[in-house]
């Protein structure tokens, strides 16, 4: 069709008539440029909050079905005898039931978290305080930094030792090394064996977690302390009072906060959450229990992820859209400026099929060039959000690719029909064109 | 779909052939004939000026002459082939290849320096790029131009933008030169220039027809054909020279 030499003799030729009209040239590109990187940066920021959200979930274990002990909505609006003792929640019972029943799920941590003031020296912070099993750190996002975790031994012995985690370390100790030391909470010593520091993000916390246990302080925890969960319960027990203000004291007895299952792979993960749900169902009569699939909620994050792109690229597509409409305009207006030309080069033998790839090319150039250039400033953009904003943003080569190919698109679809309309020109009107 | 221009050799001794060539313009349900019937033949090498009145027809015939249109009726032989039923793509190549365009007003193209305006219509034909500049370079020396290569359009007098144009109608070496009013925007001396450069090529044996409305012009071509209302009113042989 046309040979190489062609090719680059109409390359040549497109650009110095774009260099002869500059300013024009350059105007008409900064709506493709201001289109394709609008596209990569709205994708590079949505992009950047999915990526986010999905990394914390994925944090909670994606083949992991956590179980949470939930305050009954009703409880405190039908119940309002004074000094009476409300009992919900899971149980060991609940933990036992679910290790029969599924007899390959990997691990079933159970734990309790109740608030507490943690004293060292003549420092006092308020912490969480975690019941928990030996192998809670297989399945919770938190990773050993010093010492160890807890043993087999120490649930067995009820010990009183204790994890703790880098802000109860930072907190707490502030120059000595808190390994060995014993820190006293509720008028009890418990030895640090280790250190252990969350990889969860606190504002993950809001989204998954529901307080379970209002215990005395419910100031915001400093941090959190683990200890065995044998250990708490002969200590803590599973009763605790709360003052409430105007109903006196309202006392809970629960058992365990959460309970953590894990299953061998991803497919398991929702029948397994059914038959959990099923279990509970039957021997809880009231609805105190939340069951929190970080599967589903990375698979939500997905969706509203692409739904998220989708309005974000259409809105930054429209864009695109109004600068290649742009384009059309100019070339049609250099079409007719240049009518004489067009006749003049059919007269010295061009086909149509030339003048159609002339001014193609021309449209090609000033949109391949702006998406270029837009793709330079679609990087640039990402970075400055997350640099002022900050706000986490991904730049990914598929976004890259896209509104590139969106600029090449552009150019073809607003250049060929210039472009023919060109090609199709009487040539005799052409010539006598002034 | 696309015969072998290059076939045309002109071996024949009639270059070009008009067997009763009409043409006309419809306006709406009206028919509007401009040419009623032309026979005309051409010889290799003969220099020929049509002359006429406004509306007569002339440059309609010129158009015809030059494969930019297609006659309504009747035959027109280029070479031996039958320009009449051919489509677009082919006319452009003969357009390229076996006519060679000499205009009124020059008809550079202004963004192009005198070299690439010589050589575009080598460029339609494929011709590689060292060979173009090569017969370029040649053709801007013939003209007499050989130093003004880089130079635009802009920047040379209407007499030498005229001789770029004899320069690039002459490039593909093709079998006839239509030189519509070619001394129509020059000064005399120009003018005389050009038309000096005609009578060369004639010698050279390149066929011509001149179009023009001058008596000068006309008594320097071997014949003159006067057009009427879309007819040929005479023909008359000058004694012209060559």
């Amino acid at each position: 069709m046309i040979s190489l030499t062609q090719f680059t003799s109409i390359v040549q030729v497109s650009l110095r008539s774009l260099w002869l009209h500059r300013m024009r040239s350059i105007l008409t590109m900064l709506g493709i440029i201001f289109g394709v990187s609008s596209v990569i940066a709205m994708l590079a920021i949505g992009e950047g909050a999915s990526r986010e959200a999905q990394a914390r979930i994925a944090r909670l274990g994606s083949t992991n079905i956590i179980l949470k002990t939930v305050k009954p909505p009703q409880q405190t609006a039908t119940d309002t005898t004074q000094q009476s003792i409300a009992i919900y929640g899971l149980t060991y019972d609940d933990a036992e039931r679910f290790r029969v029943t599924i007899p390959d799920a990997q691990v079933v941590v159970q734990s309790k978290i109740i608030s507490h003031k943690a004293y060292y020296r003549n420092r006092v912070l308020a912490v969480e305080l975690v019941g928990t099993v030996a192998w809670y750190p297989e399945l919770a996002p938190v990773e050993l930094n010093r010492g160890r975790f807890l043993s087999t031994a120490d649930l067995h012995y009820s010990e009183a030792v204790c994890v703790i985690d880098r802000n109860v370390a930072d907190n707490l100790f502030v120059i000595d090394d808190p390994v060995d030391t014993d820190i006293k909470i509720a008028g009890n010593y418990y030895r640090v064996v280790g250190v252990v520091s969350e990889t969860r993000v606190q504002s993950n916390e809001d989204m998954l977690e529901t307080k379970a246990n209002s215990a005395p302080d419910t100031t915001s925890a400093g941090g959190r302390i683990y200890i065995p969960i044998t250990t708490m319960k002969s200590r803590f027990g599973e009763t605790s009072i709360q003052f409430g203000g105007s109903t006196g004291m309202v006392g809970e007895k629960v058992e365990l906060s959460e309970i953590t299952v894990r299953v061998p792979n991803i497919e398991r993960v929702l029948p397994t959450r059914d038959v959990l749900d099923g279990i509970l169902q039957r021997f809880h009569k009231q609805q105190d229990y939340q069951v929190v699939v970080p599967l589903e909620l990375l698979r939500e994050a997905i969706r509203s992820k692409r739904i998220f792109s989708i309005v974000l690229g259409s809105i930054a597509a429209i864009s695109l859209l109004v600068g290649g409409i742009g384009i059309m305009n100019i070339m049609l207006a250099t079409v007719s400026e240049r009518t004489r030309e067009i006749g003049i080069r059919r007269a010295l033998g061009a086909k149509k099929q030339d003048i159609v790839f002339q001014f193609l090319s021309e449209t090609l150039l000033l949109t391949l060039t702006g998406g270029l250039l837009g793709m330079a400033l679609g990087a640039i953009i990402p970075i400055a959000v997350t640099y002022f904003g900050k706000m986490p943003t991904v730049i990914t080569s598929e976004a890259m690719l896209l509104s590139f190919s969106i600029s090449a698109a552009v150019g073809l679809t607003f250049g060929l029909y210039p472009a023919v309309k060109a090609a199709n020109m009487d040539p005799i009107e052409s010539l006598r064109h002034e | 779909m696309t015969p072998n221009t290059s076939g045309i050799t002109g071996s024949c001794e009639a270059v070009v052939q008009l067997k009763n060539l009409c043409k006309s313009y419809f306006l709406g349900h009206s028919e509007l004939p401009v040419l009623r019937g032309i026979n005309l033949d051409f010889n290799r090498g003969e220099f020929v000026s049509i002359m006429g009145p406004s509306g007569s027809g002339k440059s309609t015939l010129l158009n015809l002459l030059g494969c930019l249109d297609r006659p309504t009726d009747g035959k027109y032989l280029l070479g031996g082939l039958d320009i009449s039923e051919m489509d677009d793509d082919t006319l452009s190549g003969i357009r390229g290849k076996q006519i060679g365009f000499i205009f009124q007003s020059f008809n550079l193209i202004p963004q192009l320096n005198i070299i690439e305006n010589i050589e575009v219509s080598l460029y339609y034909q494929q011709v590689h790029k060292l060979q173009r500049r090569k017969r370029a370079e040649e053709l801007a020396e013939r003209v007499g131009l050989g130093d003004r290569l880089k130079h635009r359009p802009s920047e040379l007098s209407g007499g030498q933008q005229q001789r770029v144009a004899i320069a690039r109608a002459l490039a593909n070496d093709p079998l006839i030169l239509l030189a519509d009013e070619p001394t129509g925007n020059l000064d005399s001396k120009s003018g005389r220039e050009i038309l000096d450069m005609l009578d060369e090529l004639h010698s050279s044996g390149k066929t011509i027809i001149v179009v023009t409305h001058d008596l000068n012009i006309a008594s320097r071509t071997q014949r003159s054909i006067h057009m009427l209302d879309g007819r040929i009113e005479r023909q008359v042989t000058n004694g012209g020279r060559g």
